[in-house]
C-alpha cells in the first residue's frame, strides 16, 4: 500500500533541502566577510557580495515553491506551518546574506586603509552570530524548539557585544576625529554582525511556532 | 510533446452547443485537468477524446481531434481500436460481475489474446501497475464485486491498463471514495503518469490542484483557460477562472 500522499511529502523534503542549502550558503558568506575584514582581503570580499546572487535565486525558488504548494496542495496542520514557517526562514537568510555583503563592502573600504586597532571583540562576535544561524537551522532541522530557545541568550550576548564595540570606537572618534573613515565602517559591521543575530532569532521564533504551535513574537518567551 | 491536440472543436446536442471552438492540447506523460462547473462541457468534452458521444443521439461534431498525430473525428476511425487506445475511468467503479483476474482479462479476451500465459503475465503487470497484486495475488478468483471501493476503482484502471491504451481518461474517478482513499487513488494517478498520459475531470477543484500538471477551465462550452496547474491556482490570467476559482462564481 502506497502513503496516502507521498509526492507531497517529497515536496516538502524538497523545501527542507532547498532552506538548508540556502543556510549553508549564508553561513559561508558571514564567515567569508569577516575573513575578509581579519586578513585585508577584498577579493575575498568581491567573492560574498558576488554570490549573494545565488543566494537570491534560492530564495525565489523557496517562495515560488511555497506558494505553489500551498496553493495546490492544501496543507493542513504541520505541513502548514512548516510551509508558512519555510517562507519566513527564507526571507530572513536573504537579508542574512545581505548583511553579509554590507559587512564585505565595509571590508572592501577598509582594505584601503591602515588598521585602527587588532580585531578583538567583532570576530567573537562574528563567531557567535555565525553559530546563532547555524542553530538555528539545525533547530528547524530537527524540529526542536528547546534547541531554538538557546537562541534568546545567545541574542542578548549580540546585543552587549555591539554596545561594546560601539562605545569603544565611538571613544576612539572623539578623541581623535581623523580616525573616524576607519572607526565608523567598524562599528556599522557590529551593527550588521547584530542585525544577523536578530535575523536568527527570528528563525528560532519561527521553529518555536512550527514545533509548538505556538506564537511566541513580541512577547514573553 | 503532445498526446492529443483539439482544433476549433464543436459540439452540438441537437440545437443545443456543448463545446465552442475548443483548442486544447494533451500532454505527454502529464495528468491534464478539467475543472469547471456543471454542464460546462467537461465531460462532453472528455467523451469526445474515445468518440462516446456517438452513442448520443442528435450530436454532431465539427473540427479536429487528433490523437498522437493521427484524426479521430473521420467516419473510418475503427472505434473498438479507438477504445482500446484510449481507456476510460468512470465515476463509480463498475467491475465485472467475474473475477478479480477475468475482469483484468476481459479487454485482452475481447482482443483475442488466448494465451493462458500471456494472460496471466498481463494480468499481473496490470495489478501491479496499481499496486494490488501483492494485494490480492492469492485471490484472483475471487468476485471483484467483493472488493472495497477503492480495490475496485483500482482494478478498474488495471482492467485498462491491461489492453496498454496511449492515454488514460478519468471522469470524477474519486468521486465515491471516501477521503483516504482518493487521496491513494491521486498517489496511483502519479505513479502512473510516468508511463500514461492523463486526463481527469472533476468537479473537486483541489483534486485537480493537488495532481494536474496543467489545468483547463470551462465555462458554458468554451475552454476559458489552460495554463500550467501552478499558474492557474496562483495567478490566473483570465478574470472568470479567478472568479471559479476563490468560489465567487455564480
Amino acid at each position: 500500500m502506497i502513503d496516502a500522499r507521498e509526492h507531497f511529502q517529497k515536496e516538502l523534503q524538497k523545501l527542507n533541502d532547498l532552506i538548508l542549502k540556502m543556510g549553508g550558503m549564508v553561513e559561508k558568506s558571514i564567515f567569508r566577510s569577516v575573513e575578509a575584514l581579519k586578513k585585508n582581503n577584498p577579493k575575498l570580499a568581491k567573492e560574498v557580495i558576488d554570490e549573494d546572487e545565488t543566494i537570491d535565486r534560492i530564495e525565489l525558488e523557496v517562495d515560488d515553491l511555497c506558494l505553489e504548494l500551498l496553493a495546490t496542495q492544501q496543507p493542513m496542520a504541520i505541513d502548514l506551518r512548516f510551509i508558512t514557517t519555510g517562507m519566513r526562514i527564507g526571507s530572513d537568510l536573504e537579508r542574512i546574506g545581505d548583511l553579509a555583503v554590507d559587512i564585505a563592502q565595509r571590508a572592501e573600504e577598509l582594505a584601503k586603509l591602515p588598521l585602527l586597532k587588532p580585531l578583538e571583540d567583532i570576530p567573537k562576535m562574528a563567531e557567535l552570530a555565525e553559530q546563532m544561524v547555524h542553530k538555528a537551522l539545525d533547530s528547524f532541522v530537527k524540529r526542536d524548539a528547546t534547541l531554538a530557545r538557546t537562541l534568546w541568550t545567545d541574542e542578548t550576548k549580540a546585543d552587549s557585544y555591539r554596545n561594546l564595540v560601539s562605545d569603544e570606537l565611538t571613544d576612539i572618534m572623539t578623541k581623535d576625529p581623523v580616525t573616524t573613515p576607519r572607526a565608523l565602517p567598524l562599528i556599522l559591521i557590529a551593527r550588521h554582525l547584530e542585525r544577523i543575530s536578530d535575523h536568527a532569532t527570528n528563525i528560532a521564533e519561527d521553529v518555536v511556532y512550527m514545533v509548538e504551535g505556538k506564537v511566541i513574537k513580541h512577547g514573553p518567551k | 510533446m503532445n498526446i492529443i491536440e483539439t482544433n476549433k472543436l464543436n459540439l452540438w446536442y441537437g440545437a443545443f452547443q456543448a463545446l465552442i471552438n475548443v483548442n486544447l492540447n494533451v500532454a505527454q506523460n502529464k495528468i491534464t485537468a478539467l475543472i469547471g462547473p456543471s454542464g460546462c462541457g467537461k465531460s462532453t468534452l472528455l467523451r469526445v477524446f474515445n468518440r462516446m458521444n456517438d452513442l448520443i443521439e442528435g450530436v454532431r461534431i465539427e473540427g479536429s481531434v487528433k490523437l498522437n498525430g493521427q484524426e479521430t473525428l473521420g467516419a473510418e476511425t475503427d472505434l473498438i481500436e479507438l477504445r482500446k487506445r484510449v481507456g476510460l475511468v468512470f465515476q463509480r467503479p463498475n467491475p465485472f460481475p467475474l473475477s478479480i483476474f477475468e475482469n483484468v482479462v476481459y479487454g485482452l479476451r475481447i482482443h483475442g489474446i488466448r494465451n493462458k500465459r500471456a494472460l496471466e503475465a498481463a494480468a499481473e503487470k496490470a495489478l501491479a501497475s496499481v499496486l494490488l497484486f501483492d494485494e490480492l495475488k492469492d485471490d484472483l478468483g475471487m468476485n471483484a464485486l467483493h472488493l472495497s471501493l477503492e480495490q475496485q476503482q483500482r482494478l478498474c484502471i488495471a482492467r485498462l491498463l491491461a489492453v496498454t491504451p496511449e492515454i488514460v481518461l478519468m471522469d470524477e474517478p474519486c468521486s465515491a471514495l471516501d477521503p483516504l482513499a482518493t487521496m491513494r487513488i491521486e498517489e496511483l494517478m502519479i505513479e502512473l503518469k510516468k508511463h500514461y498520459s492523463i486526463v481527469i475531470v472533476t468537479h473537486n477543484m483541489q483534486q485537480a490542484a493537488r495532481i494536474s500538471d496543467d489545468c483547463g477551465y470551462m465555462l458554458l462550452g468554451e475552454l476559458v483557460e489552460f495554463a500550467g496547474t501552478k499558474q492557474i491556482f496562483t495567478a490566473p490570467r483570465d478574470k472568470r477562472t479567478e472568479d471559479y476559482i476563490t468560489g465567487r462564481f455564480g
